[in-house]
């Protein structure tokens, strides 16, 4: 299952359109996307406006990719999981972000190793097409680093 | 006398920013957490520790921000929290504000990981009240704050 999500904010229809497209294209019928509240409906993936924590955390589990916009919450989620993804991100020119954080942060974690990126939706055409061939990342941990939680605790027993 | 523990305030816009707040929860161990989100629907996540949430408000919405403030206010004085977390954004500040000038609660911010060029503008702001004012990338670290000591990743 290919599990598409634009995040907990606006739609970025953009993104999806491009992932409907494809599907009727290849005929694929085992995609999943959370689609946020927006006019537009895909016509040949299954779809949702938002899920519950719980819900998307077992369409995350279920996924063999996840493709998102390039939000920091989605990306350390699909991580965790060891989940290949490929993110897009939202541009501030097109009104779909107010800055270019997405784009920079996509890049910084692609020079990582731990994502793909998709810089349009041409670049996401072409992408989707060797979907197969992207590897999950090492899992990372639960939770934040321990050199990050040991200088937290230390500042408390100040 | 075993003393009471201590209290903290864990306050996060929703999305990114709710998801690294949790991944620092391990550093909380045995203080009692009092949540704030943007979103009711979180509170599954947080089990049986006191939680709050707000009307989303982003950094153009004055009225949000009016709103969210004055929720806030009420929260702080109500609980009085010996420490304040946050990850961003606004709101994360205007807890800031509220407790450290008014309780004189000591306060943790931890910018968040999708900030990689600069810091957030809450995170600028909040950093002149932050107690220990951090960022989670090395190259955004600066003599005097924010400090670098490792990622949510």
């Amino acid at each position: 299952m290919i599990f598409i999500t634009i995040g907990n904010y606006s739609p970025f229809d953009r993104m999806v359109r491009v992932i409907d497209k494809w599907a009727a294209l290849r005929g694929r019928t085992d995609i999943f996307a959370q689609i946020g509240s927006t006019n537009w409906r895909p016509e040949h993936i299954k779809w949702t406006d938002f899920l519950k924590p719980e819900e998307f955390d077992r369409k995350m589990q279920e996924a063999n990719v996840v493709i998102a916009h390039a939000g920091a919450g989605t990306i350390l989620k699909a991580l965790e999981l060891g989940k290949p993804i490929l993110v897009m991100p939202r541009r501030p020119h097109l009104h779909e972000t107010p800055n270019n954080h997405q784009l920079f942060m996509a890049k910084r974690f692609q020079d990582l190793g731990r994502i793909a990126m998709a810089q349009d939706e041409s670049d996401l055409m072409a992408k989707l097409d060797h979907l197969e061939a992207l590897r999950g990342a090492e899992r990372i941990s639960p939770v934040a680093s321990r050199s990050l939680l040991e200088a937290i605790r230390d500042f408390m027993k100040q | 006398m075993v003393s009471e523990a201590k209290k903290v305030l864990a306050i996060s816009s929703c999305g990114g920013h709710w998801t690294q707040l949790k991944r620092l929860l391990p550093a909380l161990d045995g203080c009692k957490i009092v949540f704030v989100t943007e979103h009711a629907r979180y509170r599954t996540d947080v089990g049986s520790e006191k939680f709050y949430f707000l009307n989303a408000a982003i950094r153009w919405d004055k009225i949000g921000l009016l709103r969210q403030a004055g929720k806030i206010f009420w929260i702080v004085i109500k609980e009085r929290p010996d420490y304040v977390i946050s990850t961003g954004t606004a709101c994360g500040f205007f807890a800031f504000c509220f407790a450290k000038l008014l309780l004189g609660s000591r306060t943790i911010w931890v910018d968040s990981i999708a900030n990689t060029e600069s810091l957030s503008l809450s995170g600028r702001l909040a950093g002149r009240l932050a107690d220990l004012w951090l960022t989670q990338w090395p190259h955004l670290a600066k003599e005097g704050g924010p400090y670098y000591y490792g990622s949510t990743l």
